[in-house]
């Protein structure tokens, strides 16, 4: 099976190519130009140094959220767009289940934390059973204060594996309040990563998940703050 | 000459629309999905939820564009995109999902200009229009009078200072209670109000000559508004609604016809959302009329945010060589005339 996916949800942009089980090659960039102007000169950097022909491809794969708003949208834009033009089908994966795999087969809860501001994050809870690549959720994907996330964590009483750019924002918070042993990720597994969605498309299109590029839509996790006020006052009155 | 075919995609406010167009003039199809009921809830257009919207509905929009066209994507020999002005986050959508689309076909990406798509969307309503002309480009976020020297060349000779004119018309007819869009609901009931009611007044601004102002205007009829209730006195919907209309009629058409006149242009034409406003129409055909100038301006349809405008202006900037790099990324205070990438 021939996979090319991407992942522009945060601060890394992030393009791979897989084919039969192996990651044939993958972009990372983490630099300040937007996505919108890295992401498709990646993508075309790797097509063309691996000698794809787009034609062969069987999938393509995005992380579809949560993450930054816009970051999301260049990225699920760009893969409705050539999904379209090439005719293919598309893996849309959770950002944060993607994240999970950067700690895989941890013995304890992979938990991805996403800096959603506002002393909020997004995250969610997975764990490795058995020699399962793919992991299992234990705690649902939420938009919440760290310090509801943390409590939970406490309660749950296992060891904690950290990833996302969460974590160089709330180190210190979690150092405070964290009573359960924990890991923080290193410079290499701290990221999103494109391989990492391309390992879930696989299973995910073994599994008949594939969508047509018009169904594929991001998952926020979070209203926009016009329709958040909305509510509220509605709810006032 | 072979036809040239472009697939034309617009997002930069709360329209999502696609297009295909011949030479530049002839529409093979024009799709839009317009987000406005979703947006009249906040009394104007969300950048987020407008945003949201853009890409749950772009694979259909387009989809059908080329449906309609009798065409196939691969027949086509480009695909445009509005790449600025406009909100950031609609056009980024529209930006991504263009350079995609291209690249997977193979096919060149041109960057337009929204505001010259606009100008544009008369080459495709009078098949025999060309530069130079003069143009006024009104709408909710812009207000232009250029001069249109030859295809893709443009010169500003007056914009606005502060607030577009749609805006005003947006603001007053929220302080009316007429509610969003304000464009179309004040030029309807201006028709049964009397113009010459309350004397609003006509802003001279201290810049260019062919600046316009409309910010002293909307604080001019809120003022009206606060005395009139503060006495106890009646105040009626219409006569207000058709004053401010005339006095927005007044200024765009005077500022035109004194620039017409000092540039020596034979030629004037319309452009933009408020050029759908019937009052203006009017107001420019006897204006015109009375001068010998030839008068343009494009049904409803190619006013309203589309995107046949676009890929009208596509057109002259593929003949003349202009295509973009997958780098391309939005400018949301893209300037008339300017080219970046």
């Amino acid at each position: 099976m021939k996979i090319i996916a991407l992942d522009s949800s945060g601060l890394v942009a992030s393009v791979a190519y897989l084919e039969d089980g192996k990651i044939k090659g993958s972009i990372n960039i983490n630099y300040q130009k937007t996505h919108s102007q890295t992401l498709l000169p990646m993508l075309d950097e790797m097509v063309k140094t691996l000698e794809i022909d787009l034609k062969d491809v069987d999938y393509l794969a995005c992380a579809n959220g949560p993450g930054s708003f816009t970051g999301l949208r260049i990225g699920v834009a760009t893969i409705k767009g050539l999904g379209l033009s090439i005719d293919k089908k598309i893996v849309d994966v959770s950002t944060l289940e993607a994240l999970a795999l950067n700690w895989p087969g941890a013995d304890g809860i992979v938990v991805p934390i996403m800096d959603a501001r506002r002393s909020q994050v997004y995250a969610a809870g997975y764990s490795f059973e058995g020699n399962e690549t793919r992991p299992v959720k234990v705690i649902e994907e939420v938009n919440c204060e760290l310090s509801v996330l943390i409590e939970k964590l406490n309660a749950m009483g296992r060891k904690v594996f950290f990833t996302g750019d969460g974590v160089p924002v709330y180190k210190d918070m979690i150092k405070q309040s964290l009573k359960v042993p924990y890991v923080l990720p290193n410079a290499a597994n701290a990221y999103q990563n494109a391989a990492n969605v391309a390992v879930l498309a696989e299973i995910y299109a073994g599994e008949g998940l594939a969508k047509k590029a018009a169904d594929i839509s991001p998952v926020y996790l979070r209203k926009p703050q016009a329709e958040r006020e909305r509510e509220a006052m509605q709810g006032q009155q | 000459m072979a036809d040239i075919n472009i697939l034309a995609i617009e997002s930069s406010c709360d329209e999502t629309a696609a297009a295909v167009v011949r030479n530049g003039r002839e529409v093979l199809s024009n799709v839009i999905y317009s987000q406005i009921d979703l947006h009249t809830l906040y009394g104007g257009v969300v950048p987020e939820i407008a945003s949201r919207k853009h890409i749950d509905k772009i694979n259909q929009v387009v989809e059908k564009a080329i449906a309609d066209s009798g065409m196939e994507l691969k027949d086509m020999d480009a695909i445009a995109v509005t790449y600025g002005p406009g909100l950031v986050g609609p056009l980024l959508v529209g930006v991504s999902f263009a350079k995609a689309l291209a690249y997977g076909a193979n096919l060149p990406i041109i960057g337009v200009h929204h505001i010259e798509g606009h100008i544009c969307a008369n080459y495709i309503a009078n098949k025999e229009l060309e530069p130079p002309f003069m143009c006024l480009i009104v709408s909710g976020g812009h207000t232009h009078l250029v001069k249109v020297a030859d295809y893709g060349k443009y010169e500003i000779l007056g914009k606005t200072e502060d607030d577009a004119a749609g805006e005003a018309f947006d603001k007053v007819a929220r302080a009316i209670g007429l509610g969003y869009p304000g464009g179309p609901k004040i030029d309807k009931v201006s028709k049964s109000g009397n113009p010459e009611a309350i004397k609003f007044p006509r802003a001279k601004v201290g810049g260019s000559e062919y600046d316009f102002s409309f910010s002293g205007l909307k604080s001019a009829v809120l003022n009206y508004l606060n005395t009139a209730s503060m006495n106890n006195e009646t105040i009626v919907t219409e006569d207000v609604a058709a004053s401010f209309q005339q006095a927005v009629i007044d200024v765009l058409v005077g500022h035109s016809m004194e620039a017409l006149s000092q540039y020596g242009f034979k030629k004037f034409a319309i452009a933009g959302g408020v050029a759908s406003n019937s009052g203006l129409r009017e107001a420019f055909e006897k204006a015109c009329a009375e001068r010998q100038i030839e008068f343009f301006l494009p049904p409803p349809i190619l006013c309203t945010d589309n995107a046949a405008m676009i890929g009208s202006a596509a057109y002259f900037e593929y003949i003349s060589g202009v295509r973009h790099g997958l780098d391309l990324n939005a400018v949301p205070n893209l300037k008339l005339g300017e080219r970046v990438n």
